[in-house]
C-alpha cells in the first residue's frame, strides 16, 4: 500500500474584505495582539504548516471614501510575525509582500531577519500589486506598467536572493581564541543590476536559517503560472473546487519540467473557506446566514457599484436591479479595487446577465449578491469536510489548503479540535511537527546546502 | 530631589568596543539571534533602565568610514533592528524597546506602521531612535544614489519623522466603532488624509494601522536637528572597580583593535559615573563590553543612582511615553 499524500495546512487571519463576519458577537479585535497570538497557537495546536498574512497598503475606498462596511486597519506584516514568534515554536510565519512598494535589501533583511528570530519560519507570499491609492503612500507612487510588474516581482525576487545567499553558511567563525570573526574579508558582498533594481555592495545578514524563506506566489495568470513553476515553493490560489482544482494543478505541475523541477518542489495551496456545523444540515443552515451577513445591504450596493461604475444610492438593496445601465471604463469609483477593475470591458455584458438572472428567480440585489459574491468552499459536517479535504489532496486537486475562517481570533478552533483529527486518523496529516523549519513542514529542500 | 534621569542603553553586538567579542563571557557565536538580544534587554530590565536601542545599519560594520574594510577580527552583521524589537517585545516586560532607523533610506509610511504594530505588541513600550545615513556606500545597499549633504539629509529627516507622526495620528483613537445597526466597522470621519507635500516625501495616508496605544511613540535621536522628541547624549563606558582598573582594560582592548568613537568616554567607577552623570536628564550609555560594562551598569551604577533619588523603584503603569514625562497628545486631526 502506498503511503497517503499529506495534506498542508495554513491559517489565514481574517482579512480587511466581508469574508470576515465582524458583527458576529463572538468577532474580536484585528489589532490587538491577543487575536493574533490566538490563531497562531490554535494552528500550532493543531500542527498546521503556516500562519499566513495578507497585505494592504492603503485603506480600501469607495465612492471617494475609506470603505467602512467591512474590518478596517491591521498590523505591519514582518513586525506582527515576528512578534508571534516569540509565542509560537514550529509553525511557519508567512506575510503577503509586495514587490511594488517594498525594496529588495529591505525587504530581504526584514524576511531574512524573521527567518532568524523564528528558527527558519519565515515564508513570503510575493505579488505585484499595482495600484494608485496605495502608491500614493509612497515616495515613489505608483509608476509600474502593467508589463512592468512580472519584471518587478523576478527582479525583486532574484536580488532578494542574491542577498540571502551572498554570505556563506560558515561565515561566522567567532572564534575569540585566534581572534577570526569572519572567516573571509568579503562575507556579503553582491551586485545586482536589472531594468528595476540596480544594488550593490555588501549585505548586513547572514545567511538565514532556511537559505531562502519559502516562496510562495499568489497570481492566476499565465505568466504568474510560469513564474511560480520557475522560482517558487507554493502557489496561492483561487481553484478551491475540485475540477477547477485538478486542471490548475495539472497545468501548473506540467510546467516545471521545464525548469528541471519535480512535481513536489511546488505546492498547490488554494485558498478556502468553510463552515462547520454539528451535522450537514446544521452547517448549511449557519452557512446560508454567514452570506447574508457577509453582505449585508450596504455591502450589496457596493459590489453593485463596482460593477456598474456609478451611484446606485436612489436603489433599495432589497428591491430590483438598477435600470440604470453601467459606466463602461476603467473603474473610478473603486480605484484600488480588484473586483471592481475587473468587470472592465465587460460592464454592460455582465449587467444584463445579472438582471436576467435576479428578474428570472425574483431576486432583491441583495438576494443576487449573496449568491454571487459570498460562497463558503466547504460546508458540512467535520467529518464531511475531512472528507472532501482528502479527497482533494488524493485526488490531485492541490497539495493543501490556506484556511480562511470568518471569525477572528476563534474561527479555527472548531477546526484544530475536530477536523485535524479525522485527518489525522486518515492517516493524511501529521500529529507531530517532525522537522523545525518551515521547508521542513513543507517537504522542501534546502537550497543551497552545506 | 526629584528624579529626572532618564537612562537608556545601547545594545550593539558584543559592546561597543570592536575588541569586546574576545572578551571572557561574551558569547561571540550568538549575537545574531533573538536569544542573546533577549538575555542583555531583560538584563536591563531586572534593573528597571528606561529603555534599550537596538543597533542597526544598512552597512556592515567597517574602520573606515568611507567604505567597508577587509578586517575579519571584529562582529560583522546586522540583524534588522525592527524586525528584531518586535521579536523581543513579547519577550520582555516594562522595558522600552527603541530600533534604530533610518531616515535617509526607509519609507515613512513602513515606519510608521512597524512602530506602531510593535506598540500594540509591546503595551506602548516601543520608541523610535531615528537618524540620518550620510555614507554613500550605505545608500547604495538601498540604491540610493547620489546622496544630498547631511544638511539636507537632516532637512529629509525632519520630514519623514512628520510624516510618521502624522500617520500615527491619521486615526482617531475611537474611530472604530462597530455599528452593527449602521454596519460601520469605523466612523470614517475619524479617519484623515495627512496630505504631506514636502520636498522628499508626498504622502497622501491615512495608515492602514489603528493609531497606536502610546498615540504618539516618543521619538529618540542622538542629534538636536532632526525633530526628535528626546535628544540622547551619548557616553560609551568602561566601569570597572577602580578608575586605574578601567583605564587598563581599556588600554588593552585598544591594543587588540583601535577604538576612536565620536561619543565621549567615560572610563571608571560606578560612583564617579553617577557623580559624571549629575545635572543630565536624558544620556544613553553604549557600555564598552557586553556582558562586563551591561551588568555593571545594571548591578552597579543603578544601585548607586537609585541611592542618590537618581533611578526609578518600579516601572509603573504607565507607557514607556508618560514615563519620560511625556503627555499622551490627542490626535492632531481630532475635532
Amino acid at each position: 500500500m502506498t503511503a497517503k499524500r499529506q495534506i498542508h495546512l495554513a491559517a489565514h487571519f481574517p482579512g480587511v474584505n466581508n469574508t470576515t463576519v465582524w458583527s458576529d458577537p463572538a468577532s474580536g479585535s484585528h489589532i490587538e495582539f491577543e487575536s493574533f497570538v490566538h490563531l497562531a497557537q490554535t494552528a500550532e495546536r493543531a500542527k498546521f504548516d503556516f500562519f499566513f498574512l495578507a497585505e494592504g497598503l492603503s485603506l480600501r475606498e469607495h465612492a471617494g471614501h475609506v470603505h467602512d462596511l467591512d474590518v478596517v486597519g491591521r498590523p505591519e506584516s514582518f513586525t506582527i510575525l515576528a512578534a508571534l514568534a516569540a509565542v509560537t515554536e514550529r509553525i511557519g510565519l508567512a506575510a503577503t509582500l509586495t514587490a511594488t512598494y517594498h525594496e529588495p535589501y529591505e525587504l530581504a533583511r526584514a524576511l531574512g531577519t524573521l527567518d532568524h528570530v523564528s528558527g527558519g519560519r519565515a515564508a513570503w507570499n510575493l505579488v505585484t500589486s499595482m495600484d494608485a491609492v496605495s502608491g500614493a503612500n509612497f515616495s515613489r507612487g505608483a509608476y509600474l506598467e502593467y508589463g512592468d510588474r512580472y519584471v518587478r516581482g523576478g527582479e525583486m525576487l532574484e536580488s532578494a536572493t542574491r542577498l540571502w545567499h551572498s554570505w556563506g553558511p560558515d561565515d561566522v567563525i567567532a572564534d575569540p581564541a585566534t581572534g577570526r570573526f569572519l572567516a573571509r574579508p568579503d562575507a556579503g558582498a553582491f551586485a545586482y543590476a536589472g531594468e528595476q533594481v540596480d544594488i550593490e555592495g555588501r549585505f548586513t545578514l547572514p545567511r538565514p536559517p532556511q537559505g531562502r524563506p519559502v516562496i510562495i506566489q499568489a497570481g492566476d495568470s499565465d505568466a504568474g503560472r510560469e513564474f511560480a513553476a520557475e522560482h517558487a515553493d507554493g502557489i496561492f490560489t483561487r481553484h478551491g473546487d475540485l475540477e477547477g482544482g485538478r486542471a490548475f494543478f495539472a497545468d501548473t505541475k506540467r510546467r516545471l519540467a521545464k525548469y528541471g523541477r519535480e512535481h513536489d518542489e511546488l505546492l498547490i495551496l488554494p485558498g478556502v473557506t468553510f463552515v462547520l456545523g454539528d451535522t450537514d444540515e446544521d452547517a448549511q443552515e449557519q452557512a446560508a446566514w454567514v452570506r447574508r451577513e457577509q453582505v449585508s445591504g450596504p455591502t450589496a450596493m457596493v459590489f453593485l457599484e463596482q460593477l456598474w461604475n456609478r451611484d446606485l444610492s436612489a436603489y433599495d438593496p432589497d428591491g430590483p436591479m438598477p435600470d440604470i445601465d453601467p459606466i463602461e471604463g476603467e473603474s473610478t469609483i473603486a480605484p484600488g479595487s480588484i473586483p471592481a477593475r475587473g468587470f472592465t470591458g465587460r460592464r454592460q455584458a455582465t449587467a444584463d446577465e445579472w438582471r436576467a438572472e435576479a428578474e428570472a428567480e425574483g431576486l432583491s440585489i441583495r438576494d443576487l449578491m449573496v449568491r454571487r459574491a459570498a460562497r463558503q468552499t466547504f460546508v458540512g459536517s467535520a467529518r464531511t469536510i475531512a472528507d472532501q479535504l482528502d479527497e482533494h489532496v488524493q485526488t490531485l486537486a492541490c497539495d493543501g489548503f490556506i484556511l480562511v475562517p470568518h471569525i477572528t481570533p476563534d474561527g479555527m478552533d472548531r477546526f484544530a479540535d475536530e477536523v485535524v483529527p479525522l485527518l489525522q486518523e486518515r492517516g493524511s496529516f501529521r500529529t507531530e511537527y517532525e522537522g523545525t523549519t518551515l521547508r521542513e513542514h513543507l517537504g522542501l529542500a534546502q537550497p543551497w546546502p552545506g | 530631589m526629584t528624579n529626572n534621569l532618564h537612562v537608556a542603553l545601547g545594545l550593539t553586538g558584543a559592546g561597543w568596543h570592536p575588541a569586546a567579542w574576545r572578551e571572557p563571557g561574551a558569547r561571540p557565536g550568538e549575537l545574531l539571534t533573538a536569544g542573546w538580544w533577549i538575555d542583555q534587554v531583560r538584563e536591563a530590565s531586572d534593573a528597571l533602565i528606561d529603555l534599550v536601542t537596538i543597533e542597526d545599519s544598512l552597512a556592515l560594520q567597517s574602520s573606515d568610514p568611507d567604505g567597508p574594510d577587509d578586517r575579519t577580527d571584529a562582529v560583522r552583521g546586522y540583524l534588522d533592528a525592527i524586525v528584531l524589537a518586535a521579536r523581543i517585545a513579547p519577550a520582555t516586560t516594562g522595558i522600552g524597546i527603541a530600533p534604530v532607523v533610518s531616515t535617509t533610506l526607509t519609507e515613512p509610511f513602513h515606519v510608521s506602521t512597524q512602530i506602531a504594530t510593535i506598540d500594540y505588541v509591546s503595551r506602548g513600550r516601543v520608541a523610535w531612535f531615528a537618524r540620518i545615513s550620510p555614507s554613500h556606500w550605505e545608500a547604495a545597499h538601498a540604491g540610493r544614489r547620489g546622496l544630498p549633504s547631511p544638511e539636507v539629509l537632516r532637512a529629509e529627516a525632519r520630514e519623514h519623522i512628520e510624516v510618521v507622526r502624522r500617520l500615527w495620528d491619521s486615526w482617531e483613537d475611537d474611530a472604530e466603532i462597530r455599528d452593527v445597526e449602521r454596519h460601520r466597522f469605523v466612523d470614517r470621519s475619524k479617519l484623515h488624509h495627512i496630505d504631506f507635500e514636502g520636498d522628499r516625501f508626498r504622502i497622501r495616508g491615512p495608515s492602514i494601522t489603528p493609531r497606536p496605544p502610546q498615540g504618539q511613540p516618543p521619538v529618540f535621536a542622538g542629534d538636536d536637528r532632526i525633530g526628535a522628541d528626546v535628544v540622547l547624549r551619548d557616553l560609551v563606558v568602561f566601569l570597572d572597580a577602580s578608575a586605574a582598573a578601567a583605564a587598563e582594560r581599556r588600554a588593552r582592548l585598544d591594543a587588540l583593535h583601535p577604538f576612536a568613537p565620536a561619543a565621549e568616554v567615560f572610563a571608571g567607577t560606578a560612583a564617579q559615573l553617577a557623580d559624571r552623570l549629575e545635572g543630565e536628564r536624558f544620556v544613553r550609555l553604549l557600555p564598552a563590553a557586553i556582558p562586563h560594562d551591561l551588568q555593571a551598569i545594571t548591578r552597579e551604577l543603578v544601585p548607586e543612582l537609585r541611592a542618590r533619588g537618581r533611578a526609578r523603584t518600579s516601572y509603573g503603569e504607565g507607557s514607556l511615553r508618560e514615563r519620560l514625562g511625556l503627555a499622551r497628545p490627542a490626535s492632531r486631526y481630532a475635532a
